[in-house]
């Protein structure tokens, strides 16, 4: 019974966001087929072809239901920009945004989880009350500005870290994997450059890859603070001080299985939006090279497909990622099998 | 009597991170009520004394500096701290109204029209809230006003799903069944039964509202699709500082402090007001 109510308002999600994606185009002002002609224009003819090939002749119901079938084919339409299709667009600015978020995320699970055990072990003490205090300041931060603060304190006043892109001009690294740190180190890229394309591909993702942390490092340490509190006055936790077990191992094997359950589930429904979220503004700031940026200029061009294309996707991400991390929780914990 | 005893309880345990959050929020206030009238500044007004330190670099001049086209940073901090509590205003009202009603409906009404709103908060919260804020802006074009509607559109479901949770819960229970089998007309119950009900929660979500709006449209103002210059918004005053951060790193510190100030003080006061309000979470 549940997993059809799962199911059911799993379909309902992406009928919704299939739905606001397909009205995008069309609540925009102005007529969609000079949308898509883009500044050229287009005589009555083309007008016709274009009208007649959006299949914008067809009543709404027809038309929403040839948008689903092509999109389920992988078919986004065609950018206005570059005249490339919105798939194949998406799919090439993945590679850097993925970097990011993965260095993201681990830095925030590291930092976030590490500061969170701390705070809850030493309740009530100096610590606990600087990482509370820190986490409260981490989750009101404007990313925007956090990131500028890094950029001024490291670009500007000790010139330690590049302020934009992903790597040194200098460095011409031809694309296997997409992600720059692994690229700089293949044969191809060591060869010419040694490690010095690794350093600067590493540096140019230091900033970006803590100003997108900061937000969820602070949910991190107080989700993992919380859930530590409550696990360790479990009767089970005072059983396994008592046995005389080392207290590094009742915290680290005991407590961290449990406190960790809640924090993959809040944490992984969390991450994805946040990451989108987070790339949205870091790679403005950074000038990094993804699919957030992309998604900005497309705003600003009104690229129209590449938008309706962009929230389709990350809508069935999310919804997807989010079942996904549903049914982890559902193996980690067998509580939650009922 | 009640009354006071209801005080004498109430105050105490919106604890010191409330009371603190309090504070900002005062300050905000204070800054953007009180400042333009004391300052007696333009801070739209162009002079010559272009990018000046503020004073406690220089030991003299305008207070707070001067951005690239000399206008006065703290007149501009006092405008912007203005449009921040309008922004919040504005869109807390608009989506407070619309999400508890969608809400109630959803709530009280069930089946279809439950599965309606349903569907609508659920894919609405599926996206990313700044994502689709910039998709609403993409369709109506930048500006403060469009700014605030997206972000108002992002918002209404947190209040609709809030509200929707209670009426639903609260339409279980004995009070309401006993309502109905009196006769009682579904909006009389919806209306003196159940809304009551949600005023706490509602309250509750306006003030992180109210955080949320401000960072969101100030995010807005920052990737240029929010508030358009000369309008004194701190986004804005960020993103237009951004050139001179080697050369005047006051004007990108200072709207972003205020930004986050009022950010964490809404943050504060919100969570304070949950512990207060919810009984069950400050029993808990």
């Amino acid at each position: 019974m549940a997993s059809i109510t799962k199911l059911g308002g799993l379909l309902s999600t992406l009928l919704g966001i299939t739905l606001i994606a397909f009205f995008v185009i069309r609540a925009a002002p102005g007529d969609p087929v000079l949308l898509m002609a883009g500044e050229r224009g287009a005589d009555p003819s083309q007008y016709q072809a274009t009208s007649i090939r959006l299949g914008l002749d067809k009543p709404l119901v027809e038309q929403y239901r040839s948008f689903v079938a092509r999109a389920g084919r992988g078919d986004l339409g065609t950018s206005i920009v570059s005249g490339r299709p919105v798939g194949s667009e998406l799919l090439a600015h993945w590679p850097a945004s993925i970097e990011l978020g993965l260095a993201a995320v681990l830095t925030a699970a590291l930092i976030g989880i590490s500061a969170g055990v701390a705070a809850a072990v030493h309740q009530n003490r100096p610590i606990d009350y600087v990482v509370t205090a820190g986490s409260l300041v981490g989750y009101s931060m404007p990313i925007f500005w956090l990131g500028l603060l890094l950029i001024l304190v490291c670009s500007v006043a000790l010139g330690i870290t590049p302020v934009s892109g992903r790597i040194d001009t200098l460095y011409d690294v031809q694309p296997v994997t997409g992600f720059m740190t692994v690229d700089t180190l293949l044969p191809a890229a060591t060869g010419r450059y040694g490690l010095a394309a690794f350093r600067s591909a590493l540096h140019h993702l230091l900033l970006p890859t803590l100003t997108m942390a900061a937000v969820p490092i602070a949910v991190f340490a107080r989700m993992t603070r919380s859930s530590m509190v409550g696990v360790l006055s479990e009767d089970y936790i005072r059983f396994a001080r008592s046995k005389g077990l080392a207290e590094s191992r009742v915290i680290w094997l005991h407590a961290m299985r449990n406190a960790l359950l809640p924090i993959i589930t809040v944490g992984g429904l969390f991450f994805v939006s946040a990451a989108i979220a987070g790339a949205i503004l870091t790679e403005s700031i950074f000038a990094w090279p993804g699919v957030g940026r992309y998604i900005v200029s497309s705003v600003y061009a009104r690229d129209y497909p590449v938008i309706q294309g962009s929230i389709l996707l990350v809508g069935v991400l999310v919804t997807f990622v989010n079942v996904t991390v549903d049914q982890l929780y559902r193996v980690a914990d067998p509580r939650m099998r009922a | 009597m009640t009354d006071l005893s209801l005080h004498k309880t109430s105050w105490p345990s919106l604890g010191a991170s409330g009371r603190l959050g309090l504070l900002c929020v005062l300050s905000l206030a204070m800054l953007g009520g009180l400042g333009p009238l004391i300052l007696n500044l333009d801070p739209f007004s162009l002079s010559d004394s272009r990018l000046a330190d503020p004073r406690w670099l220089l030991g003299r001049g305008p207070v707070l500096g001067t951005d690239d086209l000399g206008r006065d940073m703290l007149s501009r901090l006092a405008y912007g701290a203005r449009s921040s509590l309008s922004i919040g205003a504005g869109v807390v009202a608009f989506s407070a109204l619309v999400g508890t009603l969608l809400g109630l409906l959803a709530g009280v009404y069930g089946r279809w029209v439950d599965a309606a709103v349903t569907l609508l908060t659920d894919s609405i919260m599926t996206l990313p809230s700044i994502l689709l804020a910039i998709v609403v802006v993409a369709v109506l074009g930048p500006g403060l006003l469009n700014a605030m509607l997206a972000v108002t559109v992002v918002a209404v479901p947190r209040f609709a799903r809030t509200v929707r949770s209670v009426a639903a819960l609260e339409m279980k229970k004995q009070y309401v069944l006993a309502a109905r089998s009196c006769g009682m007309s579904r909006f009389k119950i919806l209306w003196s039964e159940i809304l009551p009900n949600c005023w706490g929660p509602v309250i509750v979500q306006s003030s992180l509202g109210f955080s949320d709006a401000i960072l969101e449209t100030a995010a807005l103002g920052f990737l240029g699709l929010g508030a358009q210059p000369p309008v004194a918004e701190w986004g804005t005053m960020l993103a237009d500082a951004r050139p001179f951060i080697e050369s005047a790193p006051y004007m990108v510190v200072l709207p972003g402090a205020c930004i986050m100030v009022t950010v964490l003080g809404f943050n504060l006061l919100g969570d304070a007001l949950q512990d207060l309000i919810d009984p069950k979470r400050s029993r808990g």
